[in-house]
């Protein structure tokens, strides 16, 4: 029992709450949301701590021991999802100070992004499956205020497509929650995972599995099902792009982790193959897309594409080195995407373009926007000592280990090309004949490069540190690879 | 019972899906409706249609009825209210803005105005 685990969920719920009464006040807005944001940070660090030092922390609502009630579980990986989230959430926050325009900031941007913070959080923290749908729903329902919030016209008809998308998923989410009730007669996930074990491989098990793995893949975005994403994704401004980029997907990712190890690892034959072939191709469309392109926004919004694929293929061989490796990058690739998200932001911001075709040459006025972003480029391919390079290095390993060469070697050359992809924009962006550009001396770049800048410097600290780092993730990997110790925690058998 | 339940959850799922598959961004927000009115009972037939006194205990009944899938279903039946009534804000104003709520006029060049 401790209550430090509810409080990154509290926090932003409280935030939300008090912010809507200061609606037509925005510089309250921004002090009390750049506050909040900040004591969240301090309290997901306490947690993560305390969580390395004593292990998985649990704490039963109201009291209702473990398999009867909600049980809020935080295990390593839970919190340190937590506190990388609550960062990012901080970072697009103060972005959103200079970006994100008085009319959006009036009509209640600032309590919405910390109901989206709750839903993340709670969703990475909850230890019972209808919970998570709940929280699901928190986030969505906010993802789909800031996606329509300022209301332009592509913003409305990708809206649309969104929503529609997204409530047929939870449609599907609560159909594969009444079928696993019926089997296991229980809600609590770590109940589920010895449910599950007693009865075997059914096949209704199976069926089960691939229905989470629809739901989910929906999230977060994997081969079949990745359609509405590109269009979705282009639509709002910079910071709820990043948000949505490093955090929404990441939640059905981890969501996909979290069933596939915890409760479907008996039948593995089939259900991880199948994950595994959805990721190999999954990071195949994605590398096809992000070459595609010559929209500096629909590269990166590919290369999500990518590194969902990469972390799922980790997931799918399963083994201790794959899922540190896998956590390894999960971590690496929320940070990632926002800064570039965020960067992306500001190139736009001074140009009123993200067509590469109409930009060059920017290095010469913006030295500083131009080598964070190539730094940022360099973590986001995995050069050697930043920090896609350990995670990605293990999950090629073990991959190579358990003979999944095809996978190994596409997560590979999945390196290069996002390099290509990325460091075209490099190229054709910022080298070349300056030109001028329209909003060139009103567009805050200062202000808009510091939050993508800090986020630059943890990507490199990430992977200078990945010594320093490792024993904590390897101990989240452990979870996961073992599901008696989360199941032990939980139910204190 | 339970088959009569598969089977008005089987009618109810077909008509979501002829309804979503249809132009009218209306039809398509009465059956996201449809659909999640589906799933909520499936939600309850899959919690076992069972006959007994309210689950208190300490009123001596020979059985009680599981209280969760209701507890369930009473959840995601104000997460889906809440989901379409925005649903139809978020439609009108499109129709508003866009002028016209037919789903292949609503196509764009994607990414673009």
């Amino acid at each position: 029992m401790n209550n430090l685990i509810i409080l990154p969920i509290l926090i932003p719920l409280i935030t939300g709450v008090v912010l809507i009464f200061f609606a037509k006040n925005i510089i309250a807005q921004r002090w009390i949301s750049a506050i909040s944001g900040m004591i969240t940070i301090v309290v997901s660090f306490m947690l993560a701590n305390h969580v390395y030092v004593n292990g998985i922390q649990t704490m039963d609502l109201s009291n209702w021991e473990a398999p009867y009630g909600i049980t809020l579980v935080s295990d390593m990986l839970s919190a340190l999802l937590v506190l990388t989230t609550s960062i990012i959430a901080f970072g697009a926050v103060i972005y959103s100070f200079k970006s994100i325009g008085e009319a959006r900031e009036r009509f209640f941007y600032y309590p919405v992004v910390n109901f989206l913070i709750v839903g993340v959080n709670g969703a990475f923290t909850t230890g019972d499956i209808f919970n998570l749908f709940v929280f699901f729903e928190v986030m969505l329902m906010s993802s789909y205020v800031l996606l329509v919030l300022g209301g332009t016209k592509i913003q409305l008809r990708e809206s649309i497509k969104y929503i529609l998308v997204n409530v047929i998923s939870s449609a599907l989410f609560v159909i594969a929650v009444a079928y696993l009730y019926s089997v296991v007669g229980t809600l609590n996930m770590a109940h589920i995972s010895v449910r599950l074990s007693e009865v075997g491989s059914a096949g209704i098990i199976t069926v089960i599995a691939v229905l989470f793995l629809i739901v989910f893949g929906l999230k977060g975005a994997i081969f079949p099902l990745y359609f509405w994403l590109p269009g979705s994704y282009y639509a709002p401004p910079a910071p709820v792009m990043a948000l949505f980029g490093a955090l929404l997907t990441k939640v059905g990712v981890y969501s996909i982790t979290r069933t596939y190890t915890l409760f479907f690892y008996h039948d593995a034959g089939y259900t991880h193959q199948l994950l595994q072939i959805l990721a190999i191709l999954t990071i195949i469309t994605g590398a096809i897309g992000a070459l595609a392109y010559t929209d500096i926004k629909k590269i990166i919004i590919y290369n999500i594409i990518v590194a969902v694929g990469v972390i799922l293929f980790g997931v799918s061989v399963l083994t201790p080195e794959s899922l540190t490796g896998s956590v390894f990058y999960l971590i690496h690739d929320m940070n990632i995407k926002a800064t570039l998200f965020l960067l992306v932001g500001i190139i736009v911001v001074i140009t009123g373009t993200s067509d590469l075709n109409k930009i060059s040459g920017m290095i010469n006025r913006y030295p500083a926007l131009g080598w964070t972003f190539f730094i940022a480029t360099l973590a986001l391919a995995g050069i050697p000592p930043l920090s896609g390079f350990a995670g990605k290095l293990m999950i090629v390993r073990s991959g190579f280990e358990t003979e999944s060469y095809i996978g190994a070697f596409v997560v590979l050359m999945s390196s290069l090309l996002v390099l290509f992809s990325v460091m075209r924009i490099f190229i054709r962006g910022f080298w070349g004949t300056p030109r001028a550009y329209k909003n060139e001396d009103e567009a805050p770049v200062k202000w808009l490069l510091v939050t993508p800048a800090i986020l630059t410097v943890f990507a490199v600290l990430y992977g200078f540190g990945t010594e320093a780092i490792y024993p904590v993730i390897s101990t989240a990997a452990e979870t996961l690879a073992n599901p008696e110790i989360y199941i032990n925690a939980v139910l204190k058998e | 019972m339970e088959i009569l339940m598969a089977l008005l959850i089987g009618i109810l799922f077909m008509t979501a899906t002829y309804l979503m598959l249809s132009k009218s961004l209306l039809r398509i927000i009465i059956g996201t409706g449809l659909l999640s009115h589906g799933a909520h009972l499936l939600l309850l037939t899959m919690g076992g249609l069972k006959r007994g006194a309210a689950p208190l205990l300490g009123e001596h009944a020979p059985s009680y009825v599981d209280p969760l899938p209701q507890a369930l279903i009473l959840t995601a039946i104000v997460i889906s209210f809440g989901v379409t009534a925005f649903f139809l804000v978020v439609a009108y104003r499109a129709y508003q803005e866009l002028g016209t709520d037919n789903m292949d006029r609503l196509r764009g060049k994607e990414g673009h105005e």
